[in-house]
């Protein structure tokens, strides 16, 4: 953390970041003359010339390679579009779900209401396409679903997944993480699955605190030996 | 001869003619909300909570060229000390198109097309420059939702009392009745010192309106700071924990 304080600065809309011309302006930002600006709030990081600011606020912006957990919104003749909170819409086509469908039976695959897991394989100025080609993706059968604002799914994953993983062992289930906010927990007991919601509520309420991880281990022994009672 | 006359003149609340109310701001006041802030100008108090960007609905409202900006305004029925009837009114409606004019030249709306994205501001306590505060608390708001703007604005009311320039009216100097009475202008300034809304009824002079402006210039750099500073303390504070 102390790390990330002197490297990142934050900015507001309309705020010089650097001046000269070897920066380029990178996301959220814009070159105005010789000066790199920021277009929005955020924390400002540069790497190699390149200027970018990184979102801490606002609806969750859809990004090449996220996984999404979305509901379908509504049938066409070539897929599925799908509502995953963002200010876009996300479009499921036909040709990415594994297996032949025919254009006949769609909503057996999937009918309106039903949740989905799903990566973005690109975001075009008219919206999201996704694909449940891989492993872990696909239509949601079972379990609880819960929303968590988008800026703090982070925090979730910790570094390199490091309490994702925590929050894995400890309980058992298997969670799934969408970087719009919404986490699919599948675990074989119901309370198992709630735990898992208890412990990412704490995770979020905490979630600015140093050493979360070791926290949250000590939190799940005392839940668990809570639960034994 | 300008110095002469500011020590020479008394504000009711006995401020200099160029000082403002103690101001105050904050963001990240509504929790279900995508941004939001809270501005205040001495007792003026106003509240802004963003949504979106989001589609538009109904359909037919869309715009694809670019996105809407949607504000409503509203003063609480508390905020007076007479009770004001809630809901939609006339003056309501025209502060509400005029926070519109007064925000979109700044917001990059070209990004978001068929969206839009709705600001509503609370009023909730009123002195005098409730749209002022309701403004610079929509800014703030649009900011802290993280929506693409060029600058930030902000926002003051100058007036004009009898012959004499002052900054941030209240309610007693709005009421002001000597002489040739009171003239409000509430003012919206980018940082560059750009003009994106000037209001005025009463009477003044072209080159009184200039002096204006002027001070506005001034003044709205000193609300730039408290909402720097608003921003900026939000997410330290956060790191700090």
């Amino acid at each position: 953390m102390t790390k990330e304080k002197s490297d990142r600065k934050v900015v507001i809309p309309g705020e010089v970041i650097f001046e000269g011309e070897e920066y380029l302006p990178g996301e959220g930002t814009e070159k105005r003359e010789n000066k790199i600006v920021a277009i929005r709030y955020g924390l400002a990081e540069e790497s190699n010339g390149l200027v970018k600011v990184i979102a801490v606020s606002g609806v969750y912006q859809p990004r090449r390679g996220n996984v999404v957990i979305g509901k379908v919104e509504n049938l066409t003749f070539y897929g599925w579009q799908i509502n995953i909170d963002s200010a876009e819409g996300a479009f499921l086509p036909l040709q990415e779900v594994p297996g032949f469908v025919s254009k006949e039976e769609l909503a057996e695959v999937m009918d309106i209401g039903d949740m989905v897991a799903a990566k973005i394989i690109g975001v075009s100025g008219r919206g999201v396409d996704l694909t449940i080609k891989l492993r872990g993706l696909g239509r949601i059968d079972e379990g609880l679903i819960i929303k968590v604002n988008s800026n703090k799914v982070p925090r979730v994953i910790g570094k390199e997944g490091s309490m994702i993983n925590i929050i894995k062992e400890e309980s058992g289930c298997n969670v799934t993480v969408g970087q719009n906010g919404l986490i699919w927990i599948k675990g074989e007991k119901i309370e198992e699955e709630l735990l898992v919601k208890k412990a990412i509520e704490f995770i979020i309420e905490r979630s600015s605190s140093h050493g979360l991880t070791e926290e949250v281990k000590e939190w799940f022994d005392k839940e668990k030996k809570e639960m034994k009672k | 001869m300008t110095k002469e006359k500011s020590t020479a003149f008394k504000r009711p609340d006995g401020r200099k003619v160029d000082e403002m109310r103690k101001m105050s701001a904050k963001v990240g006041i509504v929790p279900n909300a995508d941004g939001s802030a809270m501005f205040s100008f001495g007792d003026t108090i106003a509240i802004a909570a963003v949504y979106g960007p989001r589609k538009m609905h109904p359909q037919h409202s869309q715009n694809p060229e670019k996105g809407t900006l949607r504000c409503n305004y509203s003063m609480l029925s508390f905020s007076v000390s007479d009770r004001i009837k809630p809901g939609p009114s006339r003056r309501g409606m025209e502060i509400s198109k005029i926070t519109e004019w007064a925000l979109e030249p700044v917001l990059m709306l070209y990004k978001y097309p068929n969206m839009v994205i709705d600001v509503h501001i609370n009023i909730l306590q009123a002195n005098a420059s409730t749209r002022c505060a309701g403004i610079n608390a929509a800014a703030l708001a649009l900011a802290h939702a993280g929506v693409p703007m060029r600058e930030m604005v902000s926002s003051v009311s100058i007036g004009k009392l009898d012959k004499q320039l002052v900054v941030d009216l209240n309610k007693d100097e709005e009421d002001w009745e000597e002489g040739e009475g009171a003239t409000d202008i509430p003012i919206t300034l980018t940082q560059d010192g750009m003009l994106t809304h000037l209001q005025l009824d009463g009477k003044i002079t072209s080159k009184e309106l200039k002096e204006a402006i002027e001070l506005a210039k001034k003044a709205t750099k000193d609300i730039y700071e408290v909402q720097k500073k608003a921003l900026k303390d939000s997410l330290n504070e956060e790191e700090d924990k």
